[in-house]
C-alpha cells in the first residue's frame, strides 16, 4: 500500500504546522507567565523562594526536554488522569519554557543598574511600582533579543512531542513517511517548514540585538 | 491609661523636635565595622556637611537615614518617626526624605518630566495634571524648564543632576540627603549644581550633604562633620571646623584636600 509522495501529502504536512505553531504559542504564553514569576522569585528578598526557583531552573535546565515530556506524560497516568498528549505536551513545554525564560529574564533584571532600584526606593516607591515602572521596563529592552532567540529553540523543541504521540509537524511527517516511504522527501519538507518558521525569528532577534547594542553605545 | 499615652508621646517628643536623631548607630558589612556608635542630632532647617576620606562611612551614614542601608544596632528617628521600628515608618520616612546620588540615577527610559511625576502620582496619589504642574515649577527652580520633554541621555551631567534634585523636590520632602552630588561632574558643571543646592539651603530646607566641596561647606553649612573609619571624629561650625580643628586626623584631612 505504498503511495507516492505527491502534492496532497505535501499539503497534509504543511497543515500539520498549525499544531506546531499552536503548541509553541501555548508553551510560550505559559512560559511567559511562569518565567516572569520564576525571574521575580530569583531576585526577591525571600530566601526560600529564591532557592526554590533556583532548584526549578536547575532541574529543567539539567534534564533533556524529552525526559520532561515523558515524566509529565506518564506522571499524569500515575496520578490517574487520562493520557492526553495535548495536555501533557503543553504542560511539559510550559514548565520547560518557564525555567529557561525565568533564567534569561533574571539576568536581564540583574543587568539594570542597582542605582535604579535605590533611586526609586528613595522616592518612596514600593516593590510593585518599582518593578512595574522602573526595573521591568528597562529589563524588557535587554530581554527582547534573547527571548526571541529562545522562542526559536522552543519551536524546534516541540518536535519532541511527536514521541508521546502528539500529532504536529514531525509526527505528521512520520505518518506520511510510513505511507509513502520516501523519507528524504518527507523529512526534507518537514525540516524546510521548521526553517520557514524559525528563520524570520532569528533575523528578528539579530536585528533587535543590533538595535539594542547601538542604543547602549550612546 | 492617659498617663501611659502621655509618657509614650513625651518619650518621642524629644526626638520629634529634631529632623534626624541617631543614637548609638552601628552598622557592619559582614566583618567590616562601617559605622561605630554614631550619635547625631540634626535640627529642623539645619544644614550639615559631612566630609572624610573614602571608606570613612559618610555615604553609609546618610543612606541609613532612608534605610537604603539597614543598621544592626542603635536607633534612628526621622521627623519623629522611628525608622528602626520598621513597618510603615520606613515608607513614611522615604516619602519625607529626598535623596540625590553621585551618579544621578535618573530613569533613562522616561523623559525628564516623567522622572519628576512618577513618584508623586504613584506614591502621593496626585493626578497627572497636578504632578506635572508641580514638576514644571521645580524644573523652573533648578533652571531647566525647557528640558522637560527630553530624555536624561540628551542632557549634560550638570543638567541631569539638577533634574535629580527637582525629582526629589517634587515629593515635597522635609529633609534632603545629598550623596557626593558633584563628584561625578566635570569641573565646569559643579557650580550650577552647587548654586541649586545653595538656593535650596537659603529656603530653609533641612540638608545632609556628603561632599568634598569645602567652599560650599563654608558658605552654607551650620555644622561640618568629619568622619574617619566609621566614626564621627569632629563636629563643629564651619568657623571652628576650618579655623581651629581640634583633632589631628581632621587637620591631616583638611591639609590634604586644600
Amino acid at each position: 500500500m505504498i503511495r507516492p509522495f505527491g502534492w496532497n501529502e505535501f499539503l497534509i504536512i504543511v497543515m500539520a504546522a498549525q499544531w506546531t505553531i499552536a503548541l509553541s504559542a501555548i508553551a510560550f504564553a505559559g512560559g511567559g507567565v511562569g518565567g516572569l514569576l520564576i525571574a521575580l522569585a530569583r531576585v526577591c528578598d525571600i530566601r526560600p523562594l529564591r532557592l526554590a526557583s533556583l532548584a526549578f531552573i536547575r532541574v529543567f535546565q539539567g534534564t533533556p526536554l524529552l525526559m520532561q515530556l515523558f515524566l509529565v506524560f506518564f506522571g499524569m497516568n500515575i496520578l490517574g488522569l487520562a493520557i492526553n498528549p495535548w495536555i501533557a505536551a503543553a504542560i511539559a513545554l510550559t514548565l520547560h519554557a518557564s525555567a529557561f525564560l525565568g533564567e534569561i529574564w533574571r539576568g536581564c533584571i540583574d543587568a539594570v543598574p542597582p542605582g535604579q532600584r535605590e533611586a526609586s526606593t528613595a522616592l518612596g516607591l514600593r516593590y510593585y511600582n518599582r518593578m512595574r515602572y522602573i526595573i521591568l521596563p528597562q529589563a524588557a529592552r535587554i530581554a527582547v533579543a534573547p527571548t526571541v532567540g529562545f522562542l526559536v529553540q522552543l519551536i524546534k523543541g516541540t518536535s519532541l512531542a511527536a514521541i508521546i504521540g502528539f500529532t504536529e509537524l514531525t509526527r505528521q511527517g512520520q505518518i506520511i513517511n510510513n505511507a509513502t516511504f520516501s523519507p528524504f522527501m518527507v523529512f526534507g519538507t518537514v525540516a524546510a517548514i521548521y526553517f520557514v518558521l524559525c528563520w524570520p525569528l532569528s533575523l528578528l532577534a539579530q536585528r533587535m540585538e543590533n538595535k539594542f547594542s547601538r542604543a547602549t553605545q550612546r | 491609661m492617659t498617663e501611659v499615652t502621655a509618657n509614650a508621646s513625651a518619650d518621642v517628643r524629644g526626638a520629634s523636635d529634631l529632623a534626624v536623631c541617631m543614637e548609638g548607630v552601628n552598622k557592619w558589612y559582614a566583618e567590616f565595622h562601617a559605622l561605630k556608635d554614631i550619635n547625631l542630632s540634626v535640627n529642623r532647617g539645619e544644614r550639615i556637611v559631612i566630609c572624610g576620606p573614602s571608606g570613612s562611612g559618610k555615604s553609609t551614614l546618610i543612606r541609613c537615614i532612608n534605610q537604603l542601608e539597614v543598621i544592626q544596632k542603635g536607633r534612628i528617628v526621622v521627623d519623629g518617626h522611628d525608622l528602626t521600628a520598621g513597618g510603615k515608618n520606613v515608607d513614611i520616612i522615604r516619602q519625607e526624605t529626598g535623596m540625590v546620588f553621585q551618579s544621578f540615577n535618573l530613569f533613562p527610559h522616561m523623559t525628564v518630566l516623567e522622572n519628576c511625576t512618577l513618584a508623586p502620582m504613584k506614591v502621593r496619589g496626585k493626578s497627572k495634571a497636578e504632578a506635572e504642574t508641580t514638576a514644571r515649577q521645580y524644573l523652573e527652580r533648578v533652571r531647566i524648564p525647557e528640558q522637560a520633554a527630553k530624555y536624561p541621555a540628551q542632557l549634560s551631567g550638570g543638567q541631569q543632576q539638577r533634574v535629580a534634585i527637582a525629582r526629589a523636590l517634587c515629593m515635597n520632602p522635609k529633609i534632603m540627603l545629598f550623596d557626593e552630588p558633584t563628584s561625578a561632574l566635570d569641573p565646569e558643571m559643579v557650580k550650577e549644581v552647587l548654586d541649586t543646592m545653595i538656593d535650596l539651603a537659603n529656603e530653609g530646607m533641612t540638608m545632609l550633604c556628603v561632599t568634598h566641596e569645602m567652599g560650599f561647606a563654608r558658605q552654607v553649612a551650620d555644622r561640618v562633620i568629619f568622619m574617619d573609619r566609621g566614626e564621627i571624629v569632629e563636629i563643629g561650625t564651619p568657623d571652628e571646623f576650618f579655623g581651629n580643628p581640634k583633632h589631628e586626623r581632621t587637620r591631616n584631612f583638611l591639609g590634604q584636600i586644600s
